[in-house]
């Protein structure tokens, strides 16, 4: 249901805050279908899609981000970071359907603003019957197949933070991390940004698939977090290459086709819409792969194939925010924008303040995403080829992504480091420099990736 | 008897295995290394993060030869390996004091 559509936004946030008035209202919530309209019945290709969608989504999390982050970690930490992110998404989806989906999918009376209640905690309510709405009015997705949807957005969000702290951190510190910051960073970000009467969706902030809910979000994450844990033992000192490209390559093509489910799917039907939003997540990507690509052959003197597939994801990134909203053209400029600055904070902006974002979560995904919401405001435009929204006016609309992109950074940024620091005092968030040295696979795991 | 132990680049290791048949030797031994000489290292650079490899990938290869033989196993390795560059690596030859062929017992000479 509610992703963007500002078109709707302003005024079913407005009945509904009228109605509300201070009375609970978590049953007539947006995602149901009200009883009373003759009511809609799914319509089987956007049901299907939806299904498909959601299993791409997944498949970035798992085998796609744990092969493409495994990839970059040395080869003493690989189970290391495929189990984090393993953790991560089952951890997240058990949550998801016991609280997290409530908390951010149904009115939360007078907090509503920021949170939704617990009036769907397990589920409650839910039935082969019920529907959440789409952007097409009369037009509904069952309502499983949106939880279900969403579900792997929850998941593959905080897995991204973990490329900020690979190879140092505890893995119980890890799993305690994820389902605190799960509870009080993703779940009120996603209904402030998502949820029809949170505080952005009113605002008319534009975040089509994800930048600011899921990248910026987890990029900020990871950066407080590299800050909290401190560098890697050596970082700066030792080698600390990459163990194997190959993994890396074989993860961003993963994420590349799954992102599609990402983008696309976040239109929630199969139509036009989403088709846009397909070939959107081709050039923009295509272009921020080229952009990387020359600028570090022009400053480094040798194209990389580390450097397409970082550029790659910046474009996946960037465009995530934009990609139902803009033209081809727009999401080009956007893809090679995000592509050069993304390149500039990952080597020299992260060299010169020198913090260790291991595998430059921030600098990927946080600038990434920042690029994308802001730009999206630009190239949304029916001037350059995007799709317009209701009354739009550049700056106005430039501003609400700035505040959309503020209000993620600071929430993020703080509650983030709360929560680090909840967790040090109770499980404590590095291992050993014993443990570190010898790698967290036989530290913590008692197993190796490779026995040859 | 003698061991002569090389260390070459990994691309001419057929080569010189081939060479050394040639001549009569019936058995080597191979193992990776890393290491450095005049070759120094080089850089590898990931996301902009520069690194000095130092160490860089050799094949040793270990023969052990009687007397007569010492002169060509280390004329063939030499002639095969070399590329005229910087990193073509180096030949060491020492003494052996006693040699076993397990299987059969039999020591030094009808050992190799």
């Amino acid at each position: 249901m509610n992703f963007k559509t500002v078109l709707r936004a302003g005024s079913t946030g407005l009945a509904l805050a009228a109605l509300c008035a201070g009375v609970a209202l978590a049953q007539t919530a947006a995602p149901e279908a009200p009883a009373a309209a003759a009511a809609a019945v799914p319509n089987k290709g956007d049901t299907a899609w939806m299904l498909v969608s959601s299993l791409l989504v997944l498949f970035m999390t798992l085998p796609g981000l744990a092969l493409f982050y495994g990839g970059l970690a040395r080869s003493k930490n690989m189970l290391s970071v495929m189990s984090q992110i393993t953790a991560t998404a089952i951890v997240m989806c058990l949550i998801w359907v016991i609280y997290g989906y409530s908390l951010a999918f149904t009115s939360g009376g007078s907090l509503t603003s920021f949170i939704g209640s617990f009036s769907k905690a397990f589920l409650a309510g839910v039935t082969n019957d019920s529907t959440s709405d789409t952007f097409t009015k009369g037009v509904v997705i069952p309502e499983y197949v949106f939880i279900c949807f969403q579900m792997t957005f929850a998941m593959i969000t905080p897995a991204l933070i973990v490329g900020g702290l690979v190879e140092r951190m505890k893995f119980s510190a890890l799993v305690l991390f994820v389902v605190l910051w799960g509870s009080f960073v993703y779940f009120p970000i996603a209904h402030m940004v998502w949820f029809s009467e949170g505080y952005l969706f009113t605002l008319g902030a534009l975040d089509f698939a994800g930048g600011t809910v899921v990248h910026i979000n987890a990029g900020i994450a990871a950066l407080v977090g590299a800050l909290v844990l401190g560098k890697r033992i050596g970082y700066g000192k030792e080698l600390m290459t990459p163990h194997s490209l190959t993994m890396t390559f074989i993860g961003t093509a993963v994420l590349w086709v799954g992102w599609f489910g990402f983008n696309a799917g976040s239109n929630l039907e199969a139509t036009a819409g989403a088709a846009l939003a397909m070939i959107n997540t081709f050039v923009a990507t295509a272009a921020a792969g080229l952009g990387w690509l020359f600028i570090e052959w022009m400053v480094k003197g040798k194209p990389s194939l580390l450097g397409m597939l970082s550029g790659i994801v910046a474009g996946l990134v960037a465009v995530t925010p934009a990609a139902g909203l803009v033209g081809p053209m727009g999401a080009i400029v956007l893809g090679l924008v995000a592509g050069i600055v993304c390149f500039f904070f990952c080597t020299t902006v992260k060299n010169a303040l020198g913090y260790d974002d291991s595998l430059d979560v921030f600098g990927v995904h946080g600038v990434g995403g920042i690029i994308g919401s802001i730009g999206t405001g630009i190239f949304v435009s029916p001037a350059l080829g995007g799709v317009g929204v209701a009354d739009y006016a550049m700056g106005a609309q430039v501003w609400k992504q700035f505040v959309a992109v503020a209000i993620a950074v600071l929430w993020s940024g703080i509650g983030s480091f709360i929560l680090y620091k909840i967790v040090d005092v109770i499980v404590g968030l590095r291992v050993t420099s014993d443990q570190e040295r010898e790698g967290l696979d036989i530290a913590e795991h008692g197993e190796r990736a490779y026995n040859m | 008897m003698k061991i002569v132990m090389a260390i070459i680049k990994p691309f001419k290791l057929e080569e010189v295995r081939d060479a050394l048949t040639a001549i009569g030797v019936h058995g080597l031994t191979v193992t990776e290394v890393k290491g450095y000489g005049r070759q120094k290292g080089h850089t590898e650079i990931y996301r902009g993060a520069e690194y000095a490899v130092s160490f860089l990938p050799k094949i040793k290869i270990e023969v052990a030869v009687g007397n007569d033989l010492v002169d060509r196993v280390v004329e063939a390795i030499t002639a095969t390996a070399r590329t005229g560059q910087i990193g073509d690596g180096k030949i060491f030859v020492s003494a052996i004091e006693k040699a076993v062929r397990i299987r059969t017992g039999e020591t030094d000479g009808d050992a190799l």
